[in-house]
């Protein structure tokens, strides 16, 4: 691949992190092969591709839950700006890069407490325990994540009680509420639908205005109306990286045009 | 259609030997209930149950065995759910998985189908004559926990694994370390299950006889352990510990082994204050495993 291609097109953009060959490896199998990527300040970047391609994977480098199971390897570097750490670097905790960087899973996973608990759970990890800054901060979390009017009136009531994709909105308030930098989102209207994943999709291209988004999705249509930015991937390498519109409606390379006309995948 | 013919008929004979076998399993333990409370029932009176043996079949009573029975209890109880809780929360949360886990996970299963009598065994040699415990509550009491151990690391494990990787991940993307995910979300998760485990375990450590008799628990004990709290400071006092006890088992053990009709009757309503005890603890355990499962709802 030619790095050209994974720079930003637009250079006007401001940078919220760089991937710089980036390779990963469950045991001995090379899943992700040397990966550049720029991600755009408060931008929606689409990860897009077949099922098996690493885009999931891909994703997960970014927080460092591979770290979690044995096995697993990555080697290169994720710069993540401003402060230009290296989220790879073995001497970066995991928990600090998991303190600054967001996720919200394919399918809802709330804790089994109430509503209010699962969004005050990231700050109450994180020290706070004063009610009256709790209150706040999950009220303004519930909000950006539009589930305020919904959950008001039963924030103390089970998160099992709520439909699929208002605990989808939940797990989002949940990441909200600690003020992440990155928020990274594994297709997560995969498990609802379509007027659910309506709402998902709004509430994106929303909070971009406040947070950088890196999502991955199969559907291609998501990711063309949510990103800003996309990467096609393509058995562990990232194939074509640019803005949205050219990827869908221009693409340079043969296999992007064939995935995203509905050739193959 | 005669093989539709054939599937109904096979069906119907399995839900025939079914009941045959639930029956016969319910109907054994009925007929024991029902016997014991025949011949014992006739002995149970407040006077059986504050006073010490005696000679005196009618004068006899359960008082230091319960007492016994009660304290043994607390030191099991005391080991080996904090030791069996944080060895399997380490082998399912924290402990890599490699030959030497996979080796110590075999042993854990293979030490709970160890017979009894060998930890009793063991105890007389380490507690017993090794330590100088001398057949002590502590002593009894370890033997029960080293026991029932395994039981308890086996079953913790098994409820912690009901929590879905899926909410660990919820935790730790959030920031958590381990041990909040452990402790905000695994153990409270997986309580009910591992509740339940316990009272098993402890129900079974509550009626063994048999290495309490090898480390040499009298069968005749006319008085009460010191009392756990003291006049002077600092009014909590182990001395108990180090005391000699009876224990309901072997006080049944010790009325049916006697020649005399009348003791036989004592030692049936012993065996249904044991078998109460027992049911109390399962009747607690699926309370408190009721309430647990209630406030949780996935």
């Amino acid at each position: 691949m030619v790095s050209a291609h994974m720079t930003l097109p637009q250079t006007q953009q401001a940078t919220k992190a760089v991937v710089k060959n980036v390779n990963f490896y469950y045991g001995t199998t090379h899943a992700l092969k040397n990966l550049n990527l720029t991600i755009a300040d408060k931008q929606v970047t689409a990860l897009i591709g077949p099922s098996g391609c690493g885009k999931t994977t891909y994703l997960r480098c970014f927080n460092r839950m591979h770290d979690l199971y044995p096995g697993n390897r990555a080697d290169g570097e994720i710069i993540l700006y401003p402060d230009t750490i290296n989220i790879l670097d073995p001497q970066i905790d995991p928990l600090e890069v998991r303190m600054r960087i967001g996720m919200v899973f394919q399918k809802p996973n709330p804790f089994p407490k109430s509503i209010y608990e699962n969004v005050a759970y990231g700050l109450r990890i994180r020290g706070q325990a004063a009610r009256s800054f709790l209150d706040e901060k999950v009220e303004r979390a519930l909000q950006e994540a539009a589930l305020w009017d919904e959950a008001k009136d039963r924030l103390h009531a089970s998160a099992s009680a709520l439909s699929g994709g208002q605990q989808q909105r939940l797990c989002i308030a949940r990441a909200l509420a600690t003020d992440p930098e990155l928020m990274l989102f594994d297709e997560p209207s995969s498990a609802l639908d379509p007027i659910a994943t309506g709402r998902i999709e709004e509430l994106v291209m929303e909070l971009k205005k406040k947070v950088t988004i890196l999502i991955v999705t199969h559907n291609m249509q998501q990711a063309a109306r949510v990103s800003d930015y996309t990467a096609f991937m393509y058995l562990g390498e990232v194939i074509e990286f640019g803005a949205t519109d050219k990827i869908f409606t221009n693409p340079s390379n043969r296999l992007t045009e064939d995935y995203v006309t509905g050739r193959f995948g | 259609m005669s093989n539709l013919r054939g599937n109904k008929v096979r069906n119907a004979v399995f839900a025939i030997v079914g009941l045959i076998a639930m029956l016969v399993s319910s109907l054994t333990l009925l007929a024991l209930i029902a016997a014991l409370a025949m011949d014992g029932s006739s002995r149970f009176s407040s006077h059986f149950f504050f006073s010490f043996p005696s000679r005196f079949p009618e004068e006899a009573g359960i008082l230091s065995a319960w007492v016994g029975t009660s304290l043994v209890m607390l030191v099991t109880a005391c080991t080996a759910i904090p030791l069996g809780i944080a060895a399997a929360v380490y082998l399912e949360e924290y402990g890599s998985k490699n030959w030497l886990t996979d080796l110590i996970e075999i042993n854990i299963a293979n030490l709970a189908g160890v017979p009894s009598i060998v930890y009793g065994l063991m105890a007389l040699g380490l507690f017993v004559y090794q330590f100088r415990w001398g057949s002590s509550i502590l002593t009894a009491g370890l033997t029960l926990a080293l026991l029932i151990l395994p039981m308890v690391i086996i079953t913790t494990r098994e409820a912690i694994r009901t929590v879905p990787p899926s909410i660990r991940e919820a935790a730790f993307a959030l920031g958590a370390s381990k041990w909040q995910t452990v402790h905000d979300h695994v153990l409270p998760y997986s309580l009910g299950g591992i509740l339940t485990g316990l009272i098993i375990a402890l129900s079974r450590a509550i009626g063994e006889s048999a290495p309490l008799m090898t480390i040499g628990a009298l069968s005749f004990v006319a008085f009460l352990p010191h009392p756990p709290l003291q006049q002077e400071f600092p009014f909590l006092s182990f001395q108990w510990l180090m005391d000699p006890f009876a224990a309901l088992p072997i006080q049944t053990f010790n009325w049916i082994s006697r020649p005399q009709e009348e003791f036989h009757l004592n030692a049936a309503a012993a065996g249904l204050v044991l078998l109460g005890m027992t049911l109390a603890m399962n009747a607690l355990a699926i309370t408190v495993r009721a309430r647990f499962r209630k406030r949780l709802q996935w």
